[in-house]
This record gives structure tokens, C-alpha cells and sequence, in this order.
């Protein structure tokens, strides 16, 4: 610092050879605005500041122009999903097929595998019906109701199932072709018809399929899924040879690959259809596209970043302009007029300084959550409401400066010599204030930028869809973004840092260039 | 000197009745309340009255039927003879949950107090003895830095490091899992060791201003005339410093230090709601975002008091330490 001041003193020594001691060229003159823009200048750490921040701008306001993003622009990519397609079952215990609904309960059932265990071969169900079973074979009964010639029901391990999708097969063929199946028959008529049982379940009317008997059940999950005869075949023919992958072909020729997962607990086989969905593009990694990653709703994070930064500005600026042209007016008054007004406008700022503005703003803030405020009226109140509480700071400021500035010497000069009070008061009183009012200034601006990111952080302040610094940050609220997700948060925090950060060394440069005792 | 304690405290309580009204004024216009939320729930019980007829009687239990002004002329009343009422998310006398939770807070926030002293005035005098050295640029830019920190994200990259990354610290809360099964002195290590983080994100976010308050004032005495006559009698520079400069110093800093004690009471309204300190400042967060009038109402007065303390006591202190001040 000092080699600086050297070189800038060398051409004035020079000089001074050449003029005579009392010649005013002699003296390089400078206004005091240049004397404070030089002693800016000089400070490194606040020449520092104002580069930050010249560049925060510069991301903030040009980078939303140059990012080929929209700030809430969605993001999404294509994940391989399984999703349950069918479950398939070995038929491990009977199934109770009825001729009409309710005519075998669910009673009877339990009884009748009791009277099975037992070796009996006939038991009671409610109401006193009793009923006898006949075992055609070990898997096959056809339960009778004492009184009735035809069979009320049948329990059997197979299950006969149409080959058509909305086809139903009739009680009494699906007896018969169990029977068949059970005594080891490959033919029987039912009124009439003839019926063929080929050897691999499938049941022939002539020569057309009617419909096929299984020992594994095998469902869609979804109930407009029909699956097609060869398909669970097929899949039943994979599962037994112990393949857990399975590929199908269907006529149109279109492939399908389904993973096949057992559950031991119901002793069930389920297959994973392998999708391709469109999801939201959430938390990705930083790559070429976005450079920062994206967020929890696949935002993109940098232009969010640049947008919240805009966000944060804004809401900075608007609050410190409405405090201080509030305290510049009332403490102005305050401090010119005195006296009862004086008295007045310094009681208010006395109780403004006790009201605790963090809870109130939580408060206002939760109230305004409650009522369902949009978004950007939202921000309009919290700019007002920022501003309203700040106010006091500047006032009592402003009204000191002008106390003590009314009764130096230079004041009652200029009454003196007949300047008239308006002049006095712009000309005379404003400017001597207004170096410390920018330096106020500055640092609220630092200030109100912490705040709002607070109350946004926790959610009361700037809302989505709009981002903030603050609320961008608020991911880390769940841990899984505090731990594995460094890109959605620490940007933003740094951002935030370096701000507020260089406003303030911006201001202590600013108060330390006003003053004129400074000896540098 | 008891005529301007006499006199301040009259303006004092003045000033509390002023800010009292207004926070009730505030808190009766809110839109929406935890009674509604009650009222909303109970009427949607199977057979039960309709919305309007449960807020009526609600309304009526909690005294919110009155108009604002009876109702702050009521308030005050139950207030000087100490009754806040209940509060209605903690559903017990609001004094109770104050008394739970005040004291972890104080504790937090005298410690956090007693370091932010060791290590910001010594820093600060530092600062200003080596003006413009590169030690006082750092200090200053550390400071500046601290003050600058946003609470949540400094606490945040605290988390990371030292809870995630390292695994000393749990995430939140002020006891442990295994916390009924510790003796009593393991008990108190247990809140203590939960208490660590947050009275280090304390100290650091406010150990700036008052690093820079002491840097200002020591410079302010170091430029005086009887340092300059100090160092003009030939004493040592530590002398100097330590007997003529500092003690100088200390008047600003007690009037400041006395006047931010009532202080340590509030509690630490961001960093306890970070860290899940069940202390004064999470509790009423919690009130407050629910929309507890009684307890979000106590606490705000309960501020505006400490803050009134502390003026009070800056200005005692002021004329107590510096003998060139005198009350009138």
C-alpha cells in the first residue's frame, strides 16, 4: 500500500520543481467526491467487495438472460421400471368351484376338509344341510347336498380356464373335464358333445380349443391385462425349469422381457414387467447439461441459482429503498423540526424497537401460509413488511446526524448570510447526511439479504415456484439432501456468503473513504 | 441517579403496554388460528356440531369473542397478576412450557456469551494495536465473514462436516437414544455433547459485530491525546496498551456487554430450530407457526421486556463506568 503511495506522490514532486511555492497549479485540487472514490480505490479489501459483487449481478441479472433454461422449467429422464405384471401360483390346496353362488359357504369348505382328514364321507354344513363327497381322484372331489342328484361343488387343485378372454366355462364341463383329467380319461361327452382331452391340459370341442386345465394359477395384475394361453404356458414352462427371466414373444412379434421373482410367504411367483417411464429428472448429478445438477422438482440449479439471486436482490433493494426513504422522512422531521414532533416521531421509533421483528415476521409469515397467498403478492408484502420493521434504524440515524449538524458552526453560517431554510436543509444538511445513510445502507442491504434467506429457509418466505437463495437451501432440511447432495446447497450457501459478505466489506470501504480524518 | 431509574422505568413500562397492544391488535386480526384448526377437527367427528357452533364455543373458552380492546383491557389484567393462560398447542399454563424450556436456552446462550468474550475482545484489541497490519486485515475480513454467515447455512455445512462426515455429533435434538438408561452425570454429558454444535454456530455468527465494536472503540482510544502523552512519558508499548488503552476501552464494551445480558434469555430462535434444542426460541417456534395466541403473545412480550432490560441497563451502566457521565 505504501510503494502506492510513493508512485502516485513522484509526479507531484516533480511538479513542484517547476511551479514557485505559492503557485495553486502547484496543488493538484481534488472535489471531495474524487477524494472518496480515490480512498475507495486504495482500500484492496473493498475493491475486492465491489468486484464480488459486481459479478453476483452480473450472474444474477445477465446469467437468467444467457441460460437457455426458464426457471421453472422441468427436466425429465427415462428410468427402466418394473412394474408387477402377473403373479403365478402353484395350486397347493383345493379350490372350491360352486354351481350357484352361496350353495357351498365357506363353512361347508372347512368342513369338508375336516371330514376328508378324518376319512369321512359325509359332513354337516349350517342350516343342517348335509352334504357327501365322492373322490374321483387325489386332487378331485365332487361334493354332493344330500337330496340333489347334481353336484352342489367341486374341490380341485386344477383349474379349467377358457381360452377366449371373456369366455366362462360352464360348471358342469369344468366337472367333466376334471373328472376326465383326475380318472385319466382323454375323451367324454356332455349333452351330447364330444369332448377331447389332449395330454397337456387342453381341452378340444371337436377340433376347436375350448379351454385348458392348470395347476398353476396365473393372474394379471391389472385388471384390462388378458394373458394369453401360450403366455402362461410359457411363463409356467420357464418358472418350472427355474429360469427367473423370462422373454416372450406374442403374435404380433413384439418382445417382452419380465423378471420373475419368488415369494416364499405365499409361495408365489411374481413377474416384473420391465417398463420404460418418463420421470421427473430429480437431484441429477452435475454433467455438461446442467452444470450444477438439478433440484427436487428436475430445475435446473444453476438457472435457479441465477434467478434466486435476481429474487434476493430485488427483495434487498425495495426493502432498504422503503426504509430508508421512511427514515430519511420521519427522522429528517424529527430532527429538524424537534420539539413536540421530535418527541413524538422518537416514542414511535422507541416502541418499533421493542416489537421482536423475527417472531412477528414468523408469525405474519405463517398467517400468510394459512391464507394461501400467491406467491408473488407474497413477496410484495414481505418487501413491505421488511421495510416497515426497518425503518427506526435509519430514522434515529438520520436524526442524530442532524442534531448535532444544526448546531456546528457551518449552519449557523449559512443562516447568517441569509440562506433560506429549504436550501439549508438540501444543500446544507442532506448532503453532509448522505455519506453516512449510503454506508447504512449498504450494510442492510447485507442484512435484509440474511433475512429473507432465513424466512425463506424456513419456509415463509420467498415460496415456490419463484427461488430464493434461501429456499433453495431448504433441501437440506432432509437429510438425504444434506448428505449426499452437495450441489443442491453448498452453491447457493456460497452465493448467499459471498454477497452479504461483499456488501459489507463494500460498506466499511465506503465509511472508511467518507471520512476525511482518515490518514490515508 | 434513583430519579432516572424511576424515570425510565415509568417510560418503560409505557413503551411495554404500547407494544403489548400492538402485538395483540396483530395477533387477534390473524386470518387463521389454531382454534380454527381445533374447531375444524372436532367438527369433523362423527355426530358432532357444525364449524361455526365449535368456534363459537372455543371462542368463548379462550376469551377471543370479546373485541380487541376489552380483550386487551382483560389480557392485561390476567397478565400483572401473572396468569399467560394455557397454551394451546403445549396444552399446559404457558408459564410451565416457559419454565421447561428457558433454562436450557440460558445455558446455551451464557456459554456461547462467555466465549464470544474471550475470543472477540482479544481478538479485536489485536486487530486495532496492529492497524493495517496484515494480522488486522484478517481479523477484520474473519470478522466480516462471521457476520455476513447466514445461520442455517453455517449450521448446515456443521451438520456435514461433523455429524455425516465424521459421526461425532448427532443431527438434532438435546438428548441422545440411549439417554434414560445414563447415570445422572452421563446425563448431563449427554446434553452437553448435543449442545456443542450449537453454541459454536452461536459463537461464530456473532462474534463479528462485537470483534469490530472492540477494533472501533480500542482505535478511537488509541488515537487520544493521553495515549499519545502515555507513549510521549516513555512507557513500555504493553503498558500503554494494557493499562492507559484497554481499560479505556472497556467502558463502551461493559455498557454494550451489560446492556445484551436480559439477552441470553431470549434464546436462539434460528439456531435452536436448526439443531432441535427444545429450547425457548424452538419452542416458540413451534407456538407461533401453529398459531398459539397465548404463548406466541407471552413470548413477544417476554422480548420486548429483555430488550427494554437492556437499554435500561446499558444506560445505568453508562453512567456507572464512566465518571465523566452524569444523570441529571
Amino acid at each position: 500500500m505504501s510503494e502506492l503511495e510513493k508512485n502516485t506522490n513522484a509526479p507531484e514532486n516533480q511538479e513542484k520543481e517547476q511551479f514557485s511555492l505559492n503557485d495553486d497549479r502547484r496543488v493538484k485540487t481534488l472535489s471531495p467526491g474524487a477524494l472518496v472514490v480515490r480512498r475507495f480505490i486504495r482500500n484492496r479489501v473493498a475493491v475486492t467487495g465491489t468486484i464480488i459483487l459486481i459479478a453476483m449481478f452480473l450472474f444474477s441479472f445477465v446469467g437468467g438472460l444467457i441460460t437457455p433454461y426458464r426457471e421453472d422449467q422441468l427436466f425429465y429422464r427415462t428410468t427402466q421400471q418394473n412394474k408387477q405384471y402377473a403373479a403365478v401360483k402353484e395350486n397347493t390346496e383345493f379350490r372350491y368351484v360352486t354351481a350357484t353362488k352361496d350353495s357351498f359357504p365357506s363353512v361347508a369348505q372347512a368342513k369338508f376338509v375336516i371330514a376328508r382328514k378324518t376319512g369321512k364321507t359325509s359332513f354337516e354344513g349350517k342350516k343342517g344341510t348335509t352334504y357327501t363327497y365322492e373322490e374321483i381322484g387325489e386332487d378331485f372331489c365332487v361334493i354332493y347336498e344330500d337330496g340333489k342328484e347334481d353336484p352342489v361343488a367341486f374341490a380341485t387343485y386344477d383349474t379349467v380356464s377358457s381360452v377366449t378372454s371373456d369366455g366362462e366355462v360352464a360348471f358342469d364341463l369344468q366337472c367333466e373335464i376334471l373328472q376326465a383329467i383326475a380318472v385319466g380319461e382323454d375323451s367324454f361327452t356332455l349333452d351330447g358333445v364330444e369332448y377331447t382331452v389332449a395330454e397337456d391340459g387342453s381341452i378340444y370341442k371337436g377340433t376347436e380349443e375350448v379351454a385348458y386345465a392348470s395347476r398353476f394359477i396365473v393372474q394379471a395384475i391389472m385388471s384390462d391385462v388378458f394373458l394369453t394361453r401360450t403366455f402362461k404356458e410359457e411363463l409356467v414352462t420357464s418358472i418350472q425349469d427355474g429360469n427367473m427371466d423370462f422373454v416372450f414373444t406374442d403374435e404380433d412379434g413384439t418382445e417382452a422381457s419380465y423378471t420373475v421373482t419368488y415369494d416364499a410367504a405365499s409361495k408365489s411367483y411374481a413377474v416384473l414387467q420391465t417398463v420404460e417411464t418418463k420421470v421427473f429428472d430429480t437431484y441429477s448429478a452435475p454433467s455438461k447439461e446442467h452444470w450444477l445438477g438439478t433440484d427436487r422438482n428436475g430445475m435446473d440449479m444453476l438457472t435457479r441459482l441465477m434467478y434466486g439471486g435476481r429474487v434476493s436482490l430485488y427483495i434487498g433493494f425495495i426493502v432498504v429503498i422503503i426504509e430508508t426513504v421512511l427514515g430519511v422522512i420521519l427522522g429528517g422531521l424529527a430532527g429538524y423540526c424537534g420539539g413536540w414532533v421530535d418527541n413524538l416521531i422518537m416514542r414511535i421509533v422507541d416502541v418499533f424497537y421493542c416489537i421482536p421483528s423475527m417472531p412477528l415476521i414468523i408469525i405474519l409469515g405463517a398467517a400468510m401460509d394459512a391464507m394461501r397467498i400467491d406467491p408473488q403478492i407474497r413477496m410484495f408484502y414481505l418487501m413491505l413488511i421488511l421495510g416497515f420493521l426497518g425503518w427506526p434504524g435509519v430514522a434515529r440515524l438520520v436524526r442524530g446526524q442532524i442534531l448535532s449538524l444544526r448546531e456546528q458552526e457551518f449552519m449557523t453560517a449559512a443562516e447568517a448570510t441569509g440562506v433560506r431554510a429549504s436550501r439549508r436543509i438540501f444543500r446544507h444538511l442532506i448532503p453532509n447526511v448522505i455519506p453516512q445513510l449510503i454506508v447504512t445502507m449498504t450494510m442492510s442491504l447485507g442484512s435484509t439479504i440474511i433475512t429473507e434467506a432465513t424466512l425463506s429457509f424456513l419456509g415463509l418466505g420467498v415460496k415456490f415456484p419463484f427461488a430464493s437463495w434461501g429456499n433453495i437451501i431448504n433441501d437440506v432440511n432432509d437429510t438425504y439432501v444434506l448428505t449426499n447432495f452437495w450441489f443442491i446447497w453448498i452453491p447457493a450457501g456460497i452465493c448467499l456468503l459471498a454477497t452479504v459478505l461483499a456488501f459489507n466489506l463494500v460498506g466499511d470501504g465506503l465509511r472508511d473513504a467518507f471520512d476525511p480524518k482518515m490518514k490515508r | 441517579m434513583k430519579k432516572f431509574i424511576i424515570k425510565r422505568l415509568l417510560i418503560s413500562a409505557v413503551l411495554l403496554v404500547l407494544v403489548a397492544f400492538i402485538i395483540y391488535v396483530l395477533m387477534r386480526c390473524l386470518p387463521t388460528s389454531y382454534l380454527e384448526e381445533v374447531a375444524r377437527a372436532k367438527s369433523m367427528q362423527p355426530g358432532s356440531k357444525s364449524f361455526e357452533e365449535w368456534m363459537q364455543q372455543l371462542s368463548a373458552t379462550y376469551g377471543m369473542d370479546k373485541g380487541i380492546i376489552p380483550g386487551f383491557i382483560d389480557w392485561c389484567g390476567r397478565t400483572l397478576r401473572g396468569d399467560f393462560g394455557d397454551s394451546w398447542k403445549w396444552t399446559v399454563p404457558v408459564v410451565d412450557k416457559f419454565h421447561d424450556a428457558i433454562w436450557i436456552s440460558f445455558a446455551m446462550g451464557a456459554v456461547a456469551f462467555l466465549l464470544e468474550i474471550l475470543i472477540a475482545i482479544p481478538l479485536g484489541i489485536i486487530a486495532a494495536t496492529k492497524q493495517y497490519s496484515r494480522t488486522d486485515y484478517t481479523i477484520t475480513i474473519i470478522a466480516l465473514a462471521c457476520f455476513s454467515l447466514p445461520t442455517f447455512f453455517f449450521a448446515s455445512l456443521l451438520k456435514l462436516l461433523f455429524c455425516v462426515k465424521l459421526g461425532w455429533f448427532d443431527l438434532g435434538g438435546l438428548i441422545g437414544r440411549n439417554y434414560e438408561q445414563l447415570s445422572s452425570l452421563g446425563q448431563l454429558a449427554d446434553k452437553t455433547h448435543h449442545l456443542v454444535l450449537p453454541i459454536i454456530t452461536l459463537v461464530v455468527i456473532s462474534i463479528g459485530s462485537l470483534m469490530r465494536y472492540t477494533r472501533t472503540n480500542m482505535l478511537e482510544v488509541l488515537n487520544a491525546d493521553y495515549i499519545r502523552t502515555a507513549r510521549a512519558k516513555g512507557l513500555s508499548e504493553s503498558k500503554v496498551i494494557y493499562h492507559h488503552a484497554f481499560r479505556n476501552t472497556l467502558i463502551p464494551l461493559v455498557t454494550m456487554l451489560g446492556g445484551s445480558l436480559p439477552g441470553l434469555f431470549s434464546g436462539a430462535l434460528i439456531t435452536e430450530t436448526l439443531y432441535a434444542i427444545p429450547g425457548i426460541g424452538y419452542v416458540s417456534y413451534q407456538s407461533m407457526i401453529a398459531g398459539d395466541i397465548p404463548f406466541s403473545m407471552f413470548y413477544m412480550v417476554f422480548l420486548a421486556i429483555l430488550t427494554l432490560l437492556g437499554n435500561l441497563i446499558s444506560d445505568i451502566l453508562y453512567a456507572v463506568v464512566d465518571p465523566r457521565v452524569r444523570i441529571a
